[in-house]
């Protein structure tokens, strides 16, 4: 591929040939949401659905705020709510913006069988390719934080982009803009780890003892941090508190790798099956948009 | 708001009581959390729910609904008591040093001269004494036990902070904490604002609970101060402005008190507004009242208000009654009704007591819907089962429903909470044959202007000669209006006689055709037209300055000087010159917003509120719309009294008024309005045990949000909440539904059980509390449910008649 | 994550499969990985200000197409006026949506008369509407205008039809619609505002 785009893309699922990795000087990206601002709003759940053309059903109340109750494949990101009391009798209403964490070394990708169906930037976001995509449900299962869906219409993935196409032209993503309290921000992964450092010190001194940053080492790092009021106890808002690609999906990429060549054989009549269960797996040609 | 949104980036000190900014102003809110992290300040929430707002704050604190002011008036005796305040500033800035009436008296819940029959108070005995010369006494020491200070020093020592709690359900020692935070700002360095919305007006003591708030701040120093102010974060979009316009039946545009019957001549109704100094040197500004009212006239009449008829006095229409919607609706249930024009409100879902609103719509002969969304007012008549269970072959009203733009579809200004005029553009056409509210009403004046000139009528002049000098009478442009509401040169505006030399010819100010750079040009005789005064400046000389969209920010303080026109005349923090002392200097250097320069006031961040050239030695007050040139601690103007007391809500779950437990008269506000078969309407607690109160979601605006899918998805479908204790006592579990009944209707709704509202304990006996959100209906994309003002009782606040939405009784069961 | 025996043996069988296509050559390696084409990108921008509450949002509206004669504009995305002092591109859930709301399939978009005594609207036009509703007022205002009270005193009140008027209208129509209102002699007049 000559395609300078291409030179963006610096990991490709379910691919044995290695990726480019030229562009070294490509600032990473990273969204930071603040949970000591957050009220809970869910501007940030309007603003992804408009800014991305996604309306998902209306639901009902089942006794709780948070409304669509979990992601799906058109809610790519919602607030979770959590009445907690850390300390016995000191409530706190604790509000969660879940969504994709854009992992550095995400599960998903590495969990996907489906070539190019689950990309890495060199930025750092990690975005879904739905032409590729085959439905199989191994990027939920491959995943620390339970992020992608799949949709029951047309048997594809969907989960948060980091708003790849404002990303690509400059802009922040649609949720860092409308945020309401500025729980959310955006910039240079180094910026915001800074940033997310800064701030739980500040709590710290607000007596939020156990503030702190949540960009948890073993996926690598995040590009979507959290500054959690209790980082001691991500648990209380449904957070792994030590997330890591699971060592089995690990272990399929490292070193069975030989064992895929071999099994060639057996692969084309798996392949064929699927092909007969949920159709081909359609590629769209598309013009090459070099210069454009 | 006395100040701004950005303003409240200056602060030290945010409460959020009365509102829950977090959840209703998002955006605004921000200036809160800016104000935290980048000024370290804390922000306290009291509320009856643990809140959005409670979510992000550094301390909350329970209160039971309505009992606001008995909470604050224990912060005022516990300032009083503890010397907590900023005495040099109050000795300044208000009243403190009056001497009151000699009969002024307080018993046993009444103020002296209560008429129990007429549910009002004589007032003869409250205010201040005057002397020979016509200016009230002071006392500077403020011993004289007369004096403001020392009364109502006496008044609030009754709320000790062990009554408070037993009132308030406030645990004593949360109370404290918050008095001993706020008592923290007495300092000259040290400033708090209070945001505040629905959460205080909804209540029939919802003026008082806002002017005891405001003693707080005028105690603790904290009124005209970047930082500072009490700021009400109002609802709508340009709610302020339609204020300003005054679509009210008591005021004309600009706050000027229409005519009663009162008011024979308009010598009379003039002589009766205009103010006259209280005190030494004070502007008392409403003395320019007859130039506000003429200026008005001109616009309205044009060539047709002259002086030889009164500039067309007689052809206003003079009040006989209250109009306000309660009074409106009554009457209309009453029968007195035969048309309803109704533009852009929803009063079936927003009066209370839906019942009753159905039955007085059905009465009417015709009714006129004019929104951009299907309401639920403009079908009142069709049948949506247990929603809305009505006859439509039974209701003979004929009903019309016109199809207005909305905001994107039209050009104009709005006007947001801090008084910012702003320009916007049409961004698209409205959908069909829609068309804005502007062109309908002149379509529809145009027309019947035609019927009256080819058919007469009575009293056809005033419709005959109401000014019209638009371009396309059937479509006034917005730049017209708001050229008009801003005022011109009638004749050529000259410069009053110098006093220094009275010889000199006057000069020309403004010639005539020209437009009035602000509302000092007024003049009172015909030679100035004005559609609203407090607008004037807003499109002067140098053009539409609503529309300018410089945000440079010079001082740093959040002022945006040339964003927008503020009214008045482009200031964005009131009573400003109360940021600085008695010699003009700030109170706080490091938030320098005014300072006098040794021969003027201009120059610091905002324009000053006050004459320029006023030095500080001629004691001219900060509070110049006041006859007495400072804010008062003390108001005659108010209903119930000259100091806020604490009443119960009309239906109370305490039954009894703790504060005069031996004073069944004075359980609830004595000076509020109660129609006959409304008093019957109230229930009782025995029967309906549950403290409720209704509220906005973040999700959602009123009733227009559940017509938009991307606000349905977030928050789809009715529900109310209640505590974990009540749950547990009525078997209720996360998610069941439930009914909740009022004496006047029910609701049945999907239940929250949340931890974020507890039973608070009240006089030694549990209250719970339950929620009602409001933001469904019959129509829209979310799912259907009740309208909440099935439940909610037809009474209003003694002075403005706002509904008490906010504290009634109800009882809960599961469905 | 929790992931079963039988899971990991899903993952890996489907997952050697796929890969294998890849070796195969069934690799669809032309379908690079690119981001969505920025759909704003020539818009035309129209500032306008929101229509809910008070803190009145600064907002950008974009409307397809370029404003060219032969172009039926109509919003496509709201966002926040980054420019806007108060809210500085920020929106909240209301604003951020407020797209849905202009375009709500319960807009009225036709003048309606629903007839005494009927279950129905009926569609009609506005000459109609405006005639008939003039005639209502002029009727009403004609039998009850007060010309002098009791005392003798010049009224010239009418407070036999109301008038609601909208708080979230222009300062413009709120102005017009208060100076029609007063030049009919009305007194019953309130506004949204009061609650």
């Amino acid at each position: 591929m000559s395609s300078l785009q291409s030179l963006d893309v610096v990991a490709r699922s379910a691919t044995t040939l290695p990726t480019p990795q030229i562009r070294t000087a490509a600032p990473h990206v990273a969204k930071l949401i603040d949970e000591s601002k957050c009220i809970g709003c869910k501007a940030c759940q309007v603003a992804c659905m408009n800014w991305n053309d996604l309306r998902d059903d209306i639901g009902n109340n089942v006794g709780v705020y948070d409304n669509p109750s979990d992601l799906t494949p058109s809610s790519w990101t919602v607030m979770k709510f959590f009445e907690v009391e850390p300390t016995e009798g000191n409530l706190e209403w604790l509000i969660r913006k879940d969504g994709c964490m854009h992992c550095e070394d995400p599960g998903c990708l590495k969990a996907c069988p489906s070539p190019g169906a689950i990309v890495k930037y060199a930025n750092g976001i990690v975005d879904f390719v739905s032409e590729n995509c085959i439905g199989c449900g191994y990027c939920v299962k491959g995943c620390p934080f339970d992020v992608p869906r799949i949709s029951q219409k047309d048997n594809k993935a969907y989960k948060c982009t980091l708003c790849s196409d404002r990303v690509s032209v400059g802009l922040e993503p649609a949720c860092v803009k409308t945020c309401p309290t500025g729980a959310i921000s955006y910039g240079t992964k180094d910026d915001m780890v800074a940033y997310g450092n800064r701030r739980a010190e500040e709590l710290k001194e607000r007596g939020h003892q156990n503030a702190g940053l949540y960009n948890p080492e073993g996926v690598g790092g995040t590009h979507v941090m959290y500054v959690l009021k209790h980082a001691d106890k991500p648990q209380l808002e449904d957070l792994p508190a030590n997330p890591s690609v699971s060592p089995l999906v690990s272990l399929w990429k490292g070193t069975t790798k030989p064992l895929a060549v071999a099994s060639m054989l057996g692969a084309m009549v798996l392949g064929f099956f699927h092909y007969m269960k949920v159709g081909p797996i359609e590629e769209k040609e598309k013009t090459e948009k070099e210069g454009a | 708001m006395t100040n701004s949104w950005t303003d409240i980036k200056n602060t030290d000190l945010v409460l959020i009581m009365g509102g829950n900014a977090a959840e209703a102003h998002p955006c605004g809110f921000k200036w809160v959390t800016e104000a935290m992290q980048q000024r370290k300040a804390k922000l306290i929430v009291v509320d009856p729910r643990f809140t959005r707002s409670a979510a992000v704050a550094d301390y909350y604190a329970p209160i039971r609904v309505g009992t606001d002011i008995a909470f604050l008036a224990g912060v005022i005796n516990y300032l009083l008591s503890k010397d907590r305040i900023h005495l040099d500033y109050v000795k300044l800035n208000t009243d403190a040093t009056f001497l009151t009436k000699e009969g002024y008296a307080f018993e046993d819940g009444f103020f002296s001269g209560y008429n129990g029959e007429r549910r009002s108070y004589d007032k003869s005995t409250w205010g201040y004494q005057t002397g020979k010369d016509g200016y009230v006494l002071t006392d500077d020491t403020l011993q004289n036990p007369l004096c403001v200070f020392q009364q109502m020093k006496k008044h609030y020592a009754r709320y000790t902070p062990e009554l408070v709690s037993r009132i308030t359900g406030t645990p004593q020692d949360q109370f404290l904490k918050v008095c001993e935070m706020l008592a923290a700002t007495s300092a000259p360095d040290k400033v708090m604002t209070i945001c505040y919305a629905l959460g205080w007006t909804q209540h029939t003591v919802g003026s008082q609970n806002i002017r005891t708030m405001a003693m707080i701040q005028l105690l603790l120093g904290n009124m005209g101060r970047p930082g500072g102010g009490v700021n009400a974060l109002r609802g709508h979009a340009n709610v302020q402005g339609i204020t300003d316009m005054c679509a009210y039946s008591e005021v004309l545009s600009g706050y000027l008190s229409a005519p009663t019957d009162a008011d024979d001549t308009r010598a009379k109704y003039l002589e009766t507004r205009t103010g006259k100094p209280l005190r030494p040197n004070q502007m008392a500004f409403t003395q320019n009242f007859p130039k506000w009212h003429t200026s008005l006239m001109k616009a309205y009449y044009g060539n047709a208000a002259t002086k030889d008829n009164q500039f067309a006095y007689d052809w206003l229409p003079k009040r006989d009654a209250a109009y306000d919607i309660l009074a409106m609706f009554e009457r209309m249930h009453q029968g007195k009704m035969n048309g309803f024009l109704c533009q852009g409100f929803n009063p079936l879902a927003a009066v209370p007591n839906k019942k009753k609103l159905s039955a007085g719509l059905a009465k009417l002969k015709f009714l006129v819907v004019m929104d951009p969304l299907e309401t639920e007012t403009s079908e009142f008549w069709k049948n949506y089962g247990p929603l809305n269970d009505v006859d439509p072959t039974k209701i003979a009203t004929e009903v019309f429903r016109f199809p207005t733009s909305c905001f994107a579809e039209e050009t104009g200004t709005f006007t947001n909470s801090s008084r910012v005029i702003s320009w916007k553009e049409k961004a698209v056409d409205p959908p069909g044959l829609a068309k804005p509210d502007s062109e309908i009403i002149a379509r529809l004046f145009v027309k019947l202007r035609e019927m009256y000139a080819k058919d007469g009528g009575t009293l056809p002049e005033p419709i005959a000669a109401l000014n019209w000098p638009y371009i396309n009478a059937s479509a006034p442009h917005p730049a017209e209006l708001l050229r008009e509401i801003n005022g011109r040169a009638l004749a050529d505006v000259m410069s009053p006689p110098d006093p220094k030399n009275p010889a000199a010819p006057p000069t020309v100010l403004v010639k005539a055709g020209d437009q009035l750079p602000g509302f000092a040009m007024l003049r009172d005789d015909g030679s100035t037209s004005c559609g609203n005064w407090i607008y004037a400046g807003c499109w002067g000389p140098t053009g539409n300055l609503t529309a300018r969209r410089d945000n440079s920010d010079p001082t740093g303080l959040g002022v945006f000087p040339n964003w927008g026109f503020a009214w008045p005349a482009n200031r964005r923090i009131l009573y400003n010159r109360a940021s600085a002392d008695a010699n003009g200097k700030p109170w706080d250097p490091s938030r320098k917003y005014l300072a006098w320069n040794g021969s003027s006031w201009a120059g610091g961040a905002d324009i000053p509120d006050i004459r320029p050239d006023a030095a500080p030695e001629q004691g001219v007050g900060a509070f110049i719309m006041n006859p007495e040139g400072v804010a008062r601690l003390h108001a005659v103007g108010m209903a119930e009294g000259p100091f806020p007391e604490h009443y119960e809500p009309f239906e109370t779950p305490v039954g009894v008024n703790l504060m005069c437990p031996t004073n069944a008269k004075a359980v609830s506000n004595p000076a509020a309005r109660v129609y006959k078969g409304d008093l019957e309407a109230f229930g009782r607690k025995e029967e309906f045990p549950y403290a409720a109160t209704t509220y906005r979601l973040t999700e959602h605006l009123h009733y227009w949000t559940k017509h938009s899918r991307s606000n349905a998805i977030v928050q789809p479908a009715p529900f109310v909440e209640i505590g974990v204790d009540l749950a547990k006592e009525k078997g209720i579990r996360q998610g069941d539904r439930v009914r909740v009944k009022s004496n006047r209707g029910e609701v049945v709704a999907a239940c929250v059980v949340t931890k974020r509202m507890k039973a608070l304990d009240v006089n030694g006996k549990k209250v719970h509390h339950v929620g009602i959100p409001i933001h469904w209906g019959f129509k829209g994309v979310t799912q259907n449910g009740y309208l909440a003002n099935a439940l909610t009782p037809f009474v209003g606040d003694a002075n403005s008649q706002t509904p008490e939405f906010k504290a009634f009784l109800v009882n809960i069961e599961k469905a | 994550m929790d992931m079963d025996r039988r899971q990991f043996f899903r993952v890996s069988g489907a997952g050697l499969a796929a890969s294998s296509l890849v070796a195969l050559g069934f690799s669809p390696a032309r379908a690079i990985a690119e981001t969505r084409a920025f759909k704003l990108a020539r818009t035309t921008e129209t500032r306008s200000i929101c229509p809910y509450c008070s803190v009145s949002c600064g907002l950008v509206m974009y409307t397809l197409g370029d404003k060219a004669k032969n172009v039926k504009a109509s919003i496509v995305h709201v966002e926040g006026d980054p420019d806007h002092p108060v809210n500085r591109g920020t929106l909240c859930p209301k604003g951020a949506g407020v797209m849905d709301m202009i375009q709500s399939p319960g807009r009225v978009k036709v003048p309606q008369v629903r007839e005494p005594g009927t279950s129905t609207w009926k569609n009609i036009s506005w000459d109609e509407a405006l005639t008939r509703v003039a005639r209502h007022l002029k009727a009403d205002r004609d039998a009850n205008l007060v010309a002098t009270n009791d005392k003798g005193v010049t009224v010239n009140r009418w407070n036999s039809t109301g008038f609601l008027l909208s708080s979230a209208a222009s300062n413009e129509s709120g102005y017009l619609s208060v100076k029609v209102a007063r030049g009919l002699g009305m007194v019953a007049l309130d506004t949204q505002a009061r609650i």
